[in-house]
């Protein structure tokens, strides 16, 4: 058989293995409906359906030629997700789940729009600060004017309180971590007490650290603790990638004159860079789950806060929306430390 | 350079030992090793492992403490020159910084201007041909040409003497035959003062002017085989029965030595 006709054959086995696979799905469903058992057996026909799917995806993603494997791949990671929320919109729609708890994606989409465009008299508070309004404003008031449109935004607030409090942390972080990695003395003194730390939970250490500010729900302490959280994590991480430079880079260094400040701008810092950026993406997760923690208990302002509002007075779809705005910020800071990476590491692959 | 005469020793060890120290008795690396390098001269040691090579390589270097003796390299006319360069096995060249940049490393720590570091560094990697890779980065790049911007950076900071550690260790075959090729002809531009480690025997009587023979635990020295084979070389004289006899030569006392050491 040539090679031509072998692939036909391959093929056209897929295609029947696909429709075979369909069919089967079809008559599985007639079969519940027709029994009247469609409702209790939901569960498994989600599980049933899921395994069919991708035994269908399979088989599609194996007739899919070379060049097409990237809308391929496409499809199916954004295709996915779009299904599930079909799903669930259908399944709210139709009343298959309880809607007040679990809103279809459609209201949470409008609850979205809502925060948006609303400003919250109540609490002079709105989610990005109203920016149409900023040539208005900045008419009226300049620069300060366009201040206390953003000192309104949930976003900004905690934007800003993860951004301020990383910074001050991952810095004094890779200080530190630094020096544990090249002073053995330093690393004996601080090792146990930094893993101790770690496995603290930061939001634990916050009514202390409220208590140390003259202006206990003011920004500072809620700064203060995220950057808390940054720093001990950044500088056991630091510290790992110091430990795990290759011994022969720090000897070609030496021999090749580097000596205090050269050899940690040439070969330690860059030596360690990648553990270091592991670390601050593993950071910037920790502080998001701090500033949320943190908001939700003591704040007047932030994502956080608005979750949490909205389950005092019962919204669920603003709650939802709180979650998509959090994700939101989580992707975008994540995207800006790999942009960060990229510049500073040209050499990683 | 005393008085630039070519037999005054370049590098000079005198019964240098080197212990390692541990918890239950001490291991013994290097033991009362005597070694001198002439001016220009090109000195191969081979060993079975563990025979203290590296160690003393990497003593002459200053990156390991010697235990016992002392090894001093002759410094040159012009005191700003490094007195000794390594070029490791493992190449050693930095993942994060460019061909260039790696090779002018030295210049740079050395504080030399960066006009003047580039011109140099780029005519080194002309030398070993990689002038078309000057931006790449080392993940770019195969193991040979790694271990050739290797030995561009060693060159490049005109050291006295040149220490090269099993520098073609971790090659294929092919590779290596190329770099020899390429180490011959170099040398025979530069006539550097080298000292070569490599546990091929082959490499040892091409490259050298004379092979020292070590035995393994301790490492001490066994016997000195002068090559007397005529400069320049070729890779071709690998087939020529002098050659051949050399070889069979150091071959017939070091296979004893590795018996023993596989014995132990």
């Amino acid at each position: 058989m040539s090679a031509a006709a072998e692939a036909g054959a391959r093929a056209r086995a897929n295609i029947r293995a696909i429709l075979l696979i369909l069919g089967g799905g079809v008559a599985y469903a007639v079969v519940l409906a027709a029994a009247g058992l469609l409702m209790p057996f939901a569960g498994v026909s989600v599980v049933v359906g899921f395994v069919a799917l991708v035994a269908v995806c399979e088989r599609i993603g194996r007739l899919v030629g070379p060049a097409g494997q990237g809308v391929y791949e496409r499809v199916l990671a954004f295709g996915f997700p779009a299904l599930v929320l079909l799903i669930w919109q259908e399944a709210g729609d139709h009343d298959l789940i309880n809607t007040t708890w679990f809103p279809q994606p459609s209201r949470i989409a409008v609850a979205i729009w809502d925060l948006t465009v609303h400003y919250d008299r109540f609490s002079q508070t709105s989610l990005i600060g109203r920016p149409w309004l900023i040539p208005s404003r900045f008419s009226e008031g300049g620069f300060a004017g366009v201040w206390t449109l953003l000192s309104e935004s949930h976003v900004v607030a905690t934007v800003g309180r993860v951004a301020v409090g990383f910074v001050l942390g991952a810095i004094p972080g890779i200080l530190l971590g630094v020096v544990m990695g090249v002073s053995r003395a330093v690393r004996l003194m601080l090792d146990g007490s930094l893993s101790a730390i770690y496995v603290l939970p930061k939001i634990a250490i916050f009514p202390i650290i409220m208590l140390v500010f003259a202006d206990p729900f003011g920004e500072g302490p809620k700064i203060l603790v995220v950057a808390l959280s940054v720093f001990v994590l950044v500088s056991i991480n630091t510290m790992a990638g110091v430990l795990g430079i290759d011994m022969v880079y720090l000897m070609a260094g030496r021999n090749y004159g580097a000596r205090g400040w050269k050899l940690m701008r040439h070969v330690i810092l860059p030596g360690a860079l990648p553990v270091i950026f592991a670390g601050l993406r593993i950071a910037l997760g920790t502080a998001m789950i701090v500033i949320i923690s943190v908001e939700f208990v003591r704040a007047k302002q932030g994502v956080g806060y608005l979750i949490y509002y909205y389950w005092e007075v019962l919204n669920p779809e603003k709650m939802y929306a709180g979650l998509v705005v959090v994700m939101i910020i989580g992707v975008a800071l994540n995207w800006a430390l790999q942009a960060l990476q990229r510049w500073l590491m040209p050499w990683g692959r | 350079m005393t008085g630039g005469d070519w037999s005054a020793a370049k590098i000079s060890a005198r019964n240098v030992t080197k212990i390692y120290p541990a918890k239950h008795g001490a291991t013994v690396a290097l033991e009362e090793f005597s070694l001198d390098v002439a001016l220009g001269e090109f000195v191969c040691i081979v060993g079975p492992s563990g025979c203290g090579k590296s160690t003393f390589l990497r003593m002459v270097a200053g990156l390991e403490d010697i235990s016992q003796g002392a090894i001093h390299i002759e410094p040159g006319a012009t005191p700003d020159k490094p007195l000794n360069s390594v070029v490791f096995q493992e190449y050693a060249i930095f993942p994060w910084k460019t061909v260039i940049d790696n090779v002018a490393f030295g210049l740079q720590m050395r504080g030399v201007a960066k006009r003047d570091r580039l011109q140099t560094a780029h005519f080194w990697l002309d030398k070993v041909g990689l002038t078309k890779f000057a931006h790449y980065y080392p993940h770019q790049m195969s193991g040979g040409m790694k271990q050739r911007v290797s030995i561009a950076r060693a060159l490049a900071n005109d050291p006295e003497v040149l220490l090269m550690d099993e520098p073609l260790g971790a090659l294929d075959a092919q590779t290596r035959l190329v770099l020899q090729e390429e180490l011959l002809r170099i040398w025979e531009e530069t006539r550097k003062t080298v000292l070569y480690i490599t546990h091929s025997l082959d490499e040892a009587v091409l490259l050298g002017d004379r092979v020292i023979l070590m035995s393994a635990h301790p490492g001490r020295l066994l016997a000195t085989f002068p090559i007397d084979i005529a400069r320049p070389r070729t890779i071709e004289v690998v087939n020529t029965p002098h050659f051949a006899e050399l070889r069979a030569e150091i071959w017939a006392r070091l296979s004893k030595e590795v018996t023993r050491a596989m014995d132990n």
